[in-house]
């Protein structure tokens, strides 16, 4: 199935009031994401974070950036999927122009890409936008 | 003297605070304890009364800066019984006191020369000796543990021989909470080398849990942190033999370390200031002080007992949890419990956790070339301190089967 839009993220987050539920969708999120195969994950593709392993693949379609991204750690695949919401099969452009910190904030899940969390979240977002900014694309 | 662990609790004002709208739960300290009042004061004090440089103002404010500064060395050599207050070397923390080891050794070793660590290090007692003996030519030797996290006494000792110069241990696992028999492996380095190879004890995980006499334990240097026993972050003590850092490289060069200095030269201070360079951390130093001497006050083997059994009650109901397994099942440890999950990534584990209020630490602990000998991607851990009661401990096992349920 196809992973819903930030808007639809947006609305799914605003409708739950408890964390359970918000983390149950997370992990759902986590669950539906397409799995990366395992023969990419490598050294090349790993961003190495303290508590959490994740891996990201870039292919360019078109003007279109493409990803493909995985974690050891569900809730991470999950916040990956937020991510993918954000940037996936989008141009540098629109990478460039999205403001992930408000989105997050939007979502009340800021904590997740903070410095303080060793998840690598933080710093897959930064490796899509360095990709972004270093594509011929822009 | 009883250990009433709720009157302890109320010393700690952290303790009563929330965290997602839960009590805090709060265990991980192996990565930080918490503070207790009196040294949150005594910083206070330091800064709100006497703020000033030490060891060279000519006024009053120096004088008492002073005195407190050099009265908290006094109070931790005798808190390890060292031999001497020249034996106490302020730094940044355990991993500043093992470079200053490591940094050392690393100009004295030569080719051929073998230094000993275990496979249980965090990389603070591992990667300085390993880059130690590649910029010397010596050769490391990583001595092997069991499955459950024990080193293994007789091939640690066949490690040793004549070429051996360093071996360095860990008081405790900070990953899987292993304590090292140290008293009776310093004795047999000490023994099969002919007390030549020196032996350094890295404490960080030990001193908040067991009673450290340097001189009986007969070691050359052992480090820890103020920050992992009850005292201020940024603050670490070297402990080592006085004959031994008298003409120990120096470490670092600059203000405070120098006796005489001129255009073309300079000459190294005496101890314990050589290997002090810089503006030290005062506060800190003074905080770490009330934090000794609350801690002196209590009683000590009461309060071991009661940690140990917070660790005995924690893993029962580990070992009744199905679906979780211990990592780290040595016969003698300091309060960790480290674990993993059937379902539910370490990282996984910590989220769900924090969600419930209860604070715990997940990933490798530093510890990387660990976790791949024992096979897991990293653990979760709750390590507990002297003001963790029963109930902490069931409240991490109700949030654990919250954990089970969301990742089924």
């Amino acid at each position: 199935m196809a992973l819903p839009s930030t808007t639809e993220i947006i609305e799914d987050l605003e409708f739950f009031d408890d964390w359970e539920d918000r983390y149950k969708y997370l992990i759902d999120l986590g669950d539906e994401m397409p799995k990366m195969d395992p023969k990419l994950h490598t050294r090349e593709r790993l961003v190495k974070g303290c508590q959490s392993n994740v891996w990201i693949d870039v292919q360019v379609a078109g003007n279109k950036l493409c990803f493909a991204v995985d974690s050891d750690a569900i809730i991470v695949r999950g916040l990956l999927a937020l991510v993918m919401a954000a940037f996936n099969n989008k141009s540098a452009t629109d990478i460039l122009a999205f403001d992930i910190q408000a989105y997050f904030q939007r979502l009340e899940l800021e904590q997740h890409i903070s410095p303080t969390r060793g998840n690598g979240l933080r710093a897959i977002v930064a490796r899509i936008q360095n990709i972004a900014t270093a594509s011929h694309l822009v | 003297m009883a250990f009433d662990v709720q009157q302890i609790r109320q010393q700690f004002p952290i303790l009563s605070r929330t965290v997602h709208n839960k009590p805090l739960v709060y265990l991980d300290n192996a990565a930080t304890t918490q503070k207790p009042q009196v040294v949150i004061d005594a910083i206070v004090d330091y800064y709100s009364n006497y703020n000033s440089n030490v060891h060279r103002g000519a006024h009053q404010l120096a004088d008492e800066a002073t005195r407190k500064y050099e009265d908290a060395r006094d109070t931790l050599a005798s808190f390890i019984n060292a031999n001497s207050r020249n034996e106490v070397i302020w730094t940044s923390g355990t991993t500043e006191s093992i470079n200053i080891v490591t940094h050392g050794m690393a100009q004295k070793l030569r080719t051929g020369d073998e230094v000993i660590v275990t496979q249980m290090e965090h990389h603070a007692n591992f990667v300085t000796w390993q880059q130690a003996c590649k910029a010397s030519g010596a050769t490391l030797l990583i001595a092997p543990i069991n499955d459950a996290g024990e080193l293994i006494t007789e091939e640690f000792i066949k490690l040793i021989n004549a070429n051996t110069r360093l071996v360095s241990i860990p008081h405790a696992s900070n990953a899987l909470g292993t304590l090292n028999p140290i008293k009776q492996l310093i004795s047999e380095v000490k023994r099969l080398t002919a007390d030549q190879a020196l032996v350094m004890i890295d404490g960080a995980q030990g001193i908040a849990h067991s009673e450290v006499d340097v001189q009986q334990l007969n070691c050359d240097f052992y480090a820890f942190s103020s920050h992992k026993f009850y005292g201020p972050t940024g603050l670490g003590v070297l402990w080592g033999k006085e004959s031994l850092l008298a003409d120990w490289p120096v470490w670092q060069t600059g203000g405070e370390m120098i006796s005489e200095v001129s255009y073309q030269d300079a000459k190294w201070n005496t101890l314990p200031y050589r290997l002090e360079a810089g503006t030290p951390n005062i506060a800190a130093v003074i905080g770490f002080a009330a934090a000794i001497n609350w801690f002196k006050q209590l009683d000590i083997k009461a309060l071991l007992e009661h940690e140990n059994a917070l660790l005995t009650q924690a893993t029962q109901m580990a070992e009744d949890f199905s679906g979780l397994r211990i990592i780290g099942s040595a016969s003698a440890k300091v309060p960790v419990l480290s674990f993993v999950m059937d379902r539910g990534h370490p990282a996984d584990i910590g989220f769900i956790l924090d969600r419930q209020g209860v604070a715990i630490r997940t990933g490798h602990h530093c510890a990387e070339p660990l976790m791949d000998r024992l096979s897991v991607p990293g653990t979760a851990r709750a390590s507990f301190a002297l003001y963790n009661t029963s109930d902490d401990v069931e409240q991490l096992f109700v949030a654990l089967k919250k954990v089970k349920m969301m990742l089924a």
